[in-house]
């Protein structure tokens, strides 16, 4: 009964707040917006038994790209209202992609009862005896090692070429050298003077 | 689940992977200015990585759970890509230190770069599972749009990145979808679970995935239908990174298209073989008739690399074990031809010390520079497979693997293609030698270049006495995969 409950009500909360998306008039309450629909999806993954996916839906999402574009449309200076003017011109086009979607969701749910699909010599284990997040990990971890490595190595490649590509030495830019620092001693820095009344302060 | 992990296998890799973080330590804290000795240290290590090849328990056949596979194939493979590497790592700090007012001087991120592109690169030869696959492709792939768009204060260096990445990033794609296809239906990401299930009967998804993933790697091979983006990107590449482009990331990936044909989808073969044979067919004739109407100099070795990639698919598209090693060995000619072509093209500079890039700029050039024109003669008719010179040898060895597996009429429409391709090549040798001299460049040359072409051309020349060497290398390498 209570799986009832909650699945409604994850699953009402995630289609409304994702038509509240779509419909809000200020752009930084539609990604608000979004983000009430990843957490209500990440609890309706949750109930499905994909915790892990409910995480990624909640760290990554939630934590990372939703912030961004937070960020994003704070920052630009985007004409939202004449965005919008284009609405009902590009509505049949919409609605003709979100059909083609539809269309393809059922051929594709259609295929997948009755194709003969050879899921009897997958790699991934099928068990309930432990939470998936672990069966990830231990895949993860073990067999797949290497791959996990390598792809460490991808993000330093994409690491390094940011930094060929962008970084620039600019003239006028005081950093700060904690060796000069703390080699600054008082008799450089601290001047006594007896500073007579009525004269301005020579700095 | 047994763990066959074995740490010895990826020596090679290992030891770049180690030399790479080292040196970009160094390059970290000491600056631009160790950028040679980085440079030659670069070198160090992979020739280190090739010497380690040969260490006893390197060769450990699949190892890893079957994600990687270190056979005589991918040895083969892998020295070529480290030479061509090392080649590309020596020409570059002198052409970026002359970059003019667009350049930067030579960055010591440059060679560390070129070395993790070549672990990618050896990933990827020696992949045995698709994810292996995939991850090693964007290793290399990463480094190299970096690589393109080096020169970042040059518009076409950059435009060339920036093309670069998106059309691959799009390549990949098509390439991931293929694989997940093949996944869905095979009901494995590796290659020996992909054959099991392709050896009974091809289904509609398996056709699709393998369709799909030979598209994304014909692009990363430059092989038509996905080759627009080549002569673009060769050309605002600075010319180092084009002679690396077009040498040892052509390895990789026709290694790996050979190794995915034959070892994942080598039950199917009636099917990827029309695919290849299109790819070829269709490469070796846009790449001569295209090639025609050029008049820059790295354009034009953009199209003659499309015309080699497709000459080098025909012993692919036999199928057979002597086709596999006519592969290998015409990728190892076509490495020594790319390399000496290019030091030819390095030395193109005019009296101010600029690069000059038009063909018209060659006139003359055996009035000028002797020396120089002698070698652009002899790696221009040995890409055209004028007989008494190696490049004829590579395209005879394709062409007599492709009729012992009964397709003459393939081998013939190479062969007629390659008399297309010739007018070209010898364009440019007519323009040397026969058109009234043009502007000299300037007569200052770099030792390590003139070095390398030196070698080149003599390798070219003489070539015939490798061919005992290079049968038994190749003939073993193609052994491994069946």
């Amino acid at each position: 009964m209570i799986h009832v409950l909650a699945f409604y009500l994850f699953a009402a909360f995630v289609v409304a707040s994702g038509a509240l998306t779509i419909f809000a008039r200020n752009p930084v309450h539609s990604v608000l917006w979004l983000i009430l629909a990843f957490f209500n999806a990440a609890g309706l993954m949750l109930m499905l038994g994909a915790e892990f996916i409910a995480m990624l839906l909640v760290i990554v999402y939630v934590g990372a790209v939703a912030v961004l574009f937070l960020f994003v449309v704070m920052m630009l200076d985007i004409d939202f209202a004449e965005l919008r003017a284009g609405f009902v011109e590009y509505l049949p086009f919409g609605v003709l992609i979100g059909l083609i979607l539809l269309a393809e969701i059922v051929f594709g749910a259609a295929a997948w009862k009755a194709g003969p699909l050879q899921l009897a010599n997958r790699a991934a284990p099928i068990g309930h005896e432990a939470p998936n997040i672990e069966q990830i990990g231990t895949l993860l971890y073990t067999r797949y090692i290497f791959l996990f490595e390598a792809a460490g190595l991808v993000l330093l490649v994409a690491l390094i070429g940011a930094i060929v590509l962008t970084h620039r030495t600019r003239g006028g830019v005081r950093g700060q050298n904690i060796d000069k620092q703390n080699r600054r001693r008082p008799q450089d820095a601290v001047r006594n003077i007896n500073q007579p009344t009525g004269q301005g302060v020579e700095l | 689940m047994t763990e066959s992990f074995s740490m010895l296998a990826i020596l090679p890799e290992l030891v770049l992977i180690g030399s790479a973080l080292a040196l970009l330590m160094g390059a970290a804290y000491v600056g631009d200015r160790a950028t040679m000795a980085i440079s030659w240290l670069s070198v160090v290590a992979l020739a280190a990585a090739g010497a380690s090849l040969a260490c006893p328990g390197v060769l450990a056949g699949s190892v890893m759970g079957g994600l990687f596979r270190a056979d005589a194939f991918g040895a083969y493979a892998k020295v070529l890509i480290f030479v061509a590497a090392a080649a590309s790592i020596l020409i570059a700090p002198r052409f970026f230190n002359r970059g003019g007012q667009n350049g930067l001087g030579a960055r010591a991120e440059y060679p560390i770069l070129i070395l993790l592109a070549c672990v990618g690169m050896s990933i990827m030869v020696s992949a045995g599972d698709f994810l292996t696959l995939y991850v090693g492709l964007e290793l290399n792939s990463l480094a190299a749009y970096v690589l393109a768009s080096f020169m970042r204060q040059d518009e076409r260096s950059a435009e060339a990145g920036l093309k670069y990445f998106v059309l691959g990033a799009l390549a990949s794609g098509i390439l991931l979808y293929g694989i997940s296809l093949l996944y869905g239906f095979a009901g494995s990401t590796g290659f020996d679970g992909v054959s099991a299930a392709v050896a009974d009967g091809l289904d509609k998804g398996e056709l699709f995935g393998l369709v799909f993933v030979l598209a994304g790697l014909s692009f990363k091979m430059s092989a038509v239908p996905f080759h627009m983006w080549t002569p673009d990107v060769y050309e605002g590449a600075p010319t180092p990174v084009t002679a690396f482009f077009a040498s040892a990331p052509k390895v990789a990936a026709l290694g790996l298209t050979v190794r995915v044909a034959i070892e994942a989808l080598g039950p199917a073969g009636l099917a990827w073989q029309q695919v290849i044979i299109f790819i070829a067919l269709a490469s070796i004739l846009l790449g001569a008739v295209a090639a025609i109407g050029q008049t820059n100099i790295k354009r034009l070795l953009a199209y003659s690399s499309i015309n080699n990639v497709g000459f080098a698919l025909i012993g692919l598209a036999a199928g057979t074990q002597e086709g596999v090693a006519a592969v290998l060995s015409y990728l190892a000619i076509y490495i020594v031809m790319t390399v000496g072509t290019f030091m030819c093209v390095l030395q193109m500079r005019d009296q101010a010390g600029n690069p000059v890039e038009s063909i018209a700029s060659l006139s003359g050039l055996s009035q000028t520079r002797p020396g120089l024109a002698a070698a652009f003669a002899i790696f221009m008719f040995s890409l055209a497979g004028i007989p008494p010179l190696f490049g004829f040898w590579a395209k005879f060895l394709v062409f007599d693997a492709a009729v012992a597996a009964g397709f003459t009429a393939l081998a013939a429409i190479g062969i007629a293609a390659s008399v297309i391709g010739a007018f070209y090549y010898l364009k440019i040798i007519k323009t040397i030698y026969f058109d009234q001299p043009a502007e000299a460049y300037e007569a200052r040359s770099g030792r390590v270049e003139y070095a390398l072409m030196s070698v080149t051309a003599a390798i070219i020349v003489v070539g015939y006495f490798f061919n005992p060497l290079l049968d038994r290398a190749s003939a073993a390498a193609a052994a491994s995969l069946f």
